[in-house]
């Protein structure tokens, strides 16, 4: 981040890579261009009275005018008219964004703090990764576990809120086969920043593959695929590995280690206080943090859990 | 109404601090206001150097107040940070400036009565604001941290699932007593607007400041409640396990609905926009005429569209909760109404061009403020274009397109805008004259500077930064931004050392500035041209009896008779018959005052 004087990059609305995006961009450079216009008209007249009708001596002649019914007739009718023409644009968008196709393929989301949870129509369920296919058409179902959170895919140019005790919805269809990012938009505390996910876009034979094998089936061995998963579900966002504290404990020197209770228990860390502390987070609570993070019961295999704990065992 | 003078209270107590004059109640609302906005102003600074220098030692106030992380900003600082950022500004900061202080100043003054309809309830509206800030200062010494759930306080988030704690308790419990000194200004307000106007004083020779008092008043009576329940059942579900806002996994089928806040929270949320600027669009229609020595242009016309706003602000809040999987009908109504909102929006912009058009432009510390705001504005509003719209906003919702753009319409509109009031009405307020050439190099800081800052904010937002992040840069699309960013925080963090400018020269000024004249700026309004500086007690010795409106400049025929280009609003003028046949004659509504 070493910054030069001249060195302030490009600027521009994010890459496309669906097909909702080139429709709202369009929409995006007609109000955006017919807005700069305005903008300088606007303001090079006030900036150019400003300087032509400044005051050169005492008791200048002013003009009396007060009113003028022409010209107020004209500028209040073709903002009107402008408005009903930007009216028309927002409701053929909304229109394409709010409607899916049928033939869609239906995909379950669940967002919670601070995690994302894709469940497939297979059963297969990914966490903080949706493997998709390119060039059809998806459908998220979304809910949340906890507070409101919302899914904003910027080069997919969509973003839904998902809300505690209902479902909503959101639709795309990718057109690159690429990586894209996912952020959570809705402010929902302090692990709002972390709270990223990534879209997988796949060849349909590709994205087959991927799902019969459970979604992203790796064959790493353990401590690699343990230093994967600890980014990539979400650990990292409130446990650091070099002793600072985030929301949960360091587990910088975890194993081995006695831990001080809620209640005035204590633990001696081992690979079973691990699992259990993944699996069911709130039996053990260490003191003076709060009981914050969610199970991963059902989101995590046993070969991935072991992963975790090698890591874990190599960071130490 | 008959207006009684009161004595003069002698003791200390009852002069400067209980006092019922509103003279003292405003600077006492403009003092604390300006606290406040020194607070928050802080506090966006912080917010900056996050962006600029992320996870390092904030120099100076980090050392103060972060010495627990070697000063530098953690995530749960950082959320307090900015939740406490836009509270205090807008309802400790620019509320009590804008309405507290000028509405208080202005509106006796400028309508010819001795004091606010009721005297007793003003002082206990301030007294409740006052309360009000010291849960905020509360907040700030919680053991779990200041409020930290958004300014916008969404729960589940804003409940114990998302933020126990005493902090964020304390800044419900002080929304809602701000809420009830905003309620008891908005009555006395509206009353004495509608009661004690001078004999004369029709409803349309008020000059466009109190009209965007009057009507601020009116919409802070009527939504500042909605906001105000809001605020209590959520301290309900915060202390008394109640479910009104809760629901999810954490209370089962039990479970109350979010969204229901959020609609409350809107209903408020967007009136309140217009709360913060429709006291501006006054305040500057009449100064850019005073200071182009012009009648406004179209006065009815910038009445009747800051009537129009005024009607409007509530029915288009749903373009805030697009986004939360509203009825897509629903949706495409407000969108709707949101753009049409502007269309007196751009009435109001026009007449201000043409106000200015062929005058003979005195480019003095007021009026460059108030050019200043209607650039802004241009701005804000502009900018809004790309939000009402609902394909683009369900893009731009919630990246730093948005803060750029509320930036630019309620902080730096309303902020440019109080700043033209202040430096206007200082010398009645205090009998002083400010420094002309202090003020400009602030006004040239200010003005260069927030366009760096909120134009740099427009910027990153469409390139798809989001907003509240605390570590942008950990998206590889966006990362690219963090140049810009950082020249964006250069820029605020000029903007605030400009502010150190104002300090210094409101403290001079009070201390030892000039002695100020009964009407140095040679303007046609009563608190210049009936009341000393600063203003006796009870205002007016005789109340006045007016005959015209508050524009009257540019008559050459007044200019051969009087030696100057303006006529006030009570002198007899050229000669009765010059006059229309209805001016002089009190209104009926008005018979009886005196």
């Amino acid at each position: 981040m070493r910054l030069t004087p001249i060195d302030i990059g490009s600027f521009w609305l994010p890459r496309q890579t669906s097909t909702l995006a080139p429709e709202v961009d369009a929409g995006f450079h007609v109000v955006y261009w017919l807005s700069v216009g305005f903008f300088v008209l606007v303001v090079g007249a006030m900036a150019y009275f400003a300087v032509r009708y400044r005051r050169r001596r005492e008791g200048e002649k002013t003009s009396s005018i007060d009113h003028s019914t022409a010209l107020e007739i004209v500028w209040t009718t073709i903002p009107a008219l402008m408005l009903l023409g930007l009216f028309a644009m927002g409701l053929k968008g909304y229109a394409s964004a709010a409607v899916a196709p049928a033939e869609a393929l239906e995909i379950q989301v669940t967002a919670e703090k601070w995690l994302w949870t894709f469940t497939y129509p297979n059963g297969t369920t990914t966490v903080n990764e949706l493997g998709v296919p390119k060039d059809r058409p998806v459908r998220l179902v979304m809910s949340s576990k906890d507070i409101v959170h919302s899914f904003f895919v910027p080069e997919f140019r969509i973003k839904q809120d998902l809300v505690p005790g209902a479902y909503t919805t959101t639709w795309f269809q990718a057109t690159e086969a690429k990586d894209v990012a996912v952020l959570c938009a809705e402010y929902c505390g302090t692990g709002h920043s972390d709270m990223g996910a990534k879209i997988i876009v796949m060849d349909e034979p590709v994205y087959k593959d991927w799902l019969e094998k459970g979604g992203g089936a790796s064959d790493l061995p353990p401590a690699e695929l343990g230093k994967k998963l600890f980014t990539q579900r979400s650990c990292a966002t409130c446990h650091s590995l070099d002793g600072s504290r985030i929301q949960g404990p360091s587990l910088k020197g975890l194993i081995g280690r006695s831990e001080d209770l809620e209640g005035g228990a204590s633990v001696k860390v081992d690979e079973n206080y691990i699992r259990e502390s993944i699996l069911n987070p709130g039996a053990k609570i260490v003191r003076g943090y709060p009981a914050a993070m969610p199970t991963f019961q059902g989101l995590l295999k046993d070969r991935e859990i072991d992963a975790l704990i090698a890591y874990l065992k190599s960071v130490n | 109404m008959e207006q009684h003078i009161h004595p003069e209270p002698k003791a200390f107590i009852w002069k400067y601090v209980f006092s019922i004059d509103h003279k003292v109640i405003a600077k006492q609302f403009l003092w604390t206001g300006l606290m406040f906005l020194a607070l928050g102003g802080t506090l966006a600074m912080m917010i900056r150097w996050q962006w600029a220098y992320p996870k390092t030692a904030v120099p100076v106030v980090g050392a103060l107040f972060l010495s627990h992380t070697g000063g530098a900003i953690t995530p749960p600082t950082y959320t307090s940070i900015f939740t406490m950022h836009g509270l205090i500004m807008i309802f400790w900061a620019i509320t009590p400036i804008l309405i507290g202080a000028f509405g208080n100043f202005c509106i006796p003054l400028m309508i010819g009565a001795r004091d606010m309809a009721f005297p007793k309830l003003n002082m206990y509206s301030y007294w409740m604001f006052f309360a009000s800030s010291v849960l905020v200062i509360l907040s700030f010494t919680s053991q779990l941290g200041a409020a930290s759930a958004g300014w916008t306080t969404y729960p589940p988030l804003s409940t114990n699932v998302g933020a126990p704690g005493w902090g964020q308790t304390y800044m419900a419990l002080a929304i809602f007593a701000t809420g009830v000194s905003t309620i008891m200004g908005g009555i006395n307000y509206i009353v004495t607007v509608i009661r004690y106007r001078a004999p004369g004083m029709t409803w349309f020779r008020l000059p466009l400041t109190i009209w965007g008092m009057w009507l601020t008043a009116i919409l802070n009576v009527l939504f500042v409640p909605v906001l105000g329940s809001a605020a209590l059942l959520l301290s309900l579900d915060r202390l008394a396990g109640t479910h009104f806002f809760v629901a999810g996994a954490a209370v089962g089928i039990q479970g109350g609905d979010p969204m229901l806040f959020q609609h409350l929270f809107w209903i408020f949320g967007h009136p309140e926009v217009y709360i913060l600027i429709l006291p501006v669009w006054g305040i500057v229609g009449d100064i850019l005429s005073f200071f182009s020595r012009k009648p406004a242009f179209w006065y009815k016309g910038s009445v009747f569209a800051m009537i129009a706003v005024t009607v409007l602000s509530a029915v288009v809040y749903g373009h805030h909760m697009y986004q939360t999987g509203m009825a897509p009908l629903l949706g495409l109504g407000f969108e709707m109404l949101t753009l049409a909102i502007s269309v007196p929006a751009v009435v109001l912009f026009v007449n201000w061009l043409n106000t200015i058009w062929k005058g003979s432009l005195r480019l003095e510390v007021p009026m460059l403020f108030a050019l200043g705001m209607v650039f802004v504005f241009g701005a804000g509003g502009l900018t809004g274009l790309l939000l009402g719209t609902i394909s683009t906003d369900i893009y731009l919702h919630d990246t730093m397109y948005v803060v750029g753009h509320f930036h630019l319409t309620m902080a730096a509109a309303s902020f440019l805008g109080s700043f033209s009031a202040l430096y206007f009405w200082f010398p009645k307020m205090y009998g002083k004259q400010m420094d002309q050439n202090l003020g400009k190099v602030h006004f040239w800081g200010s003005v260069v500077f927030i366009t760096l800052v909120f134009g740099g904010q427009l910027v990153a937002g469409y390139s798809g930064q989001h907003r509240r992040l605390f570590e942008p840069y950990q998206y590889t699309y966006i990362r690219h931004l963090a140049p810009l960013n950082r020249w964006t925080s250069f820029a605020a963090f000029a903007l605030g050392a400009t502010q150190l400018i104002f300090v210094v020269n409101f403290i001079k000024s009070i201390l030892m500035g000039k002695k100020a004249e009964q009407n140095p700026w040679h303007v046609s309004t009563l608190e210049w041209t009936h009341c000393a500086s600063p203003p006796i007690y009870h205002n007016f010795d005789i109340v006045p009896t007016v005959v015209r409106g508050a524009h009257e400049y540019a008559d050459p025929a007044v200019k051969k008779k009087f030696g100057r280009d303006y006529l006030d609003q009570v002198e007899p003028g050229l000669s009765a018959v010059d006059e229309d046949s209805s001016a002089g004659m009190p209104e009926p509504e008005a018979i009886g005052a005196e």
